[in-house]
């Protein structure tokens, strides 16, 4: 359990997707002009990431790497399907959203309402594929700590773009100079958001 | 096709990616690698060729296919088509240049989900010939590089105090050696490549002053 909680504090701050590893930028500067609408994709990244990073992991080790395929019988033992890991993740991505969002619009209309058109967008975010693909280099013990690591990772990603748009918001009202608005300003912040969430780096879990 | 080759619009394919419609400043496409590949030129000409042959290739594929690929499911064909040449990529890299694939760790992967990617064959690939998709396809490549090439060459220089890993600030300079130089470690960090890429940003739009957001 301890372990678990040390993951899930380690991917939500010091790891964070956005500020340590920079993934996912593009729907970050995007869709972070208005906190509800970021709040709304944050919350659809979170919800994809806890899917779709322990079904790559269950696939990584039951299917894709050297010898993972033993279970089938021992002629299969020396088969590594590692290669073809980019296609599979992103066949699962692929599909994963697109289930998600069958899932929210029978059972949840309003939710799916409220998210629209970032649902779909969700395929491309890289900062999905790039979880998955961490989960791979780590090399989890067991489909928990991937659940729990991916959860963790969505929720990083989630309190980022949340603080960026809150300071969208407010940096309307300032004097920035022309060319520097709007994208330029943005990247700045984040540059600098950065750096206090490199306070983090020195703790040890 | 009474056009030639290279008439004046495919060339403006070519080159407006350089400037006004750069793929990284003003389309806002690809941050994600930009970002994390830059700390030193080697690992960012890599990606940056790398990056430059799949948009070129998935973009000419795509336009090939662009009349026989139901729109419904278009999302999916893409990324196939793009993992496959990622994949290709992938496998050369690791296969000739090892040390470097091992720097750029999962950012060879994430050349899939690069926006410029999907970005480029929506917009474009989608809608004209296969030779127009190619040009864009390379241009957009190389406003991406150029971008990125900029970005780690800054920081490189100040990062490390070299250039291609040839040392460009003398030994002797460093306080360790009695000098009076230290390197700004910061460089090193990815928070600088944000605010490098927002200064090269706003040194763009101060000179093309179209680009201006209101």
């Amino acid at each position: 359990m301890e372990n678990l909680i040390n993951i899930f504090v380690k991917s939500v701050f010091i790891e964070n997707m956005i500020f340590s590893v920079f993934l996912g930028m593009c729907s970050f500067l995007a869709v972070s002009k208005s906190v509800k609408t970021a709040a709304g994709l944050g919350v659809a990244v979170v919800f994809v990431l806890g899917i779709t990073v322990p079904v790559d992991y269950l696939l990584e080790n039951y299917v894709l790497t050297e010898g993972a395929l033993s279970w089938l019988g021992s002629q299969f033992g020396d088969i590594d399907l590692s290669f073809l890991s980019f296609i599979i993740f992103i066949a699962v991505i692929a599909s994963m959203t697109q289930l998600v969002e069958m899932i929210v619009e029978k059972f949840a209309p309003a939710l799916y309402m409220q998210l629209g058109i970032f649902l779909p967008l969700i395929a491309v975010n890289c900062a999905i594929l790039g979880c998955s693909l961490f989960m791979q280099q780590k090399a989890f013990d067991n489909v928990g700590e991937a659940t729990v690591y991916g959860l963790g990772s969505g929720v990083g990603w989630f309190l980022a773009i949340v603080a960026i748009a809150a300071i969208r918001e407010k940096i309307r009202y300032s004097n920035v100079p022309a060319p520097l608005r709007g994208l330029g300003i943005s990247f700045i912040i984040t540059g600098l958001m950065g750096m206090a969430f490199m306070a983090f780096m020195g703790i040890k879990l | 096709m009474s056009e030639s080759l290279f008439s004046k619009k495919n060339m403006a394919l070519l080159t407006g990616p350089l400037n006004s419609s750069n793929p990284v400043t003003v389309q806002v496409l690809g941050i994600c690698s930009a970002l994390a590949v830059t700390a030193k030129l080697k690992p960012a000409i890599v990606m940056a060729i790398s990056v430059t042959l799949v948009v070129a290739f998935a973009n000419v594929i795509i336009s090939l296919l662009r009349n026989t690929i139901p729109n419904r499911i278009r999302i999916i064909v893409q990324l196939v088509v793009i993992s496959f040449l990622v994949i290709v990529v992938d496998q050369i890299l690791k296969a000739y240049v090892y040390d470097v694939s091992k720097q750029l760790s999962v950012f060879v992967g994430l050349i899939i989900t690069n926006c410029i990617l999907m970005g480029r064959l929506e917009a474009f690939a989608l809608g004209n010939k296969p030779w127009p998709s190619f040009l864009d396809g390379i241009g957009n490549g190389a406003g991406y590089g150029m971008i990125l090439i900029i970005i780690a060459f800054v920081r490189e220089l100040l990062g490390s105090g070299t250039v291609f890993n040839y040392r460009i600030i003398p030994e002797s300079w460093y306080i360790t050696n009695g000098g009076f130089y230290a390197n700004n470690g910061m460089l090193i960090l990815p928070p600088m490549a944000l605010i490098i890429v927002g200064v090269v940003i706003w040194v763009q739009r101060s000179r093309n002053r179209k680009l201006i957001d209101n």
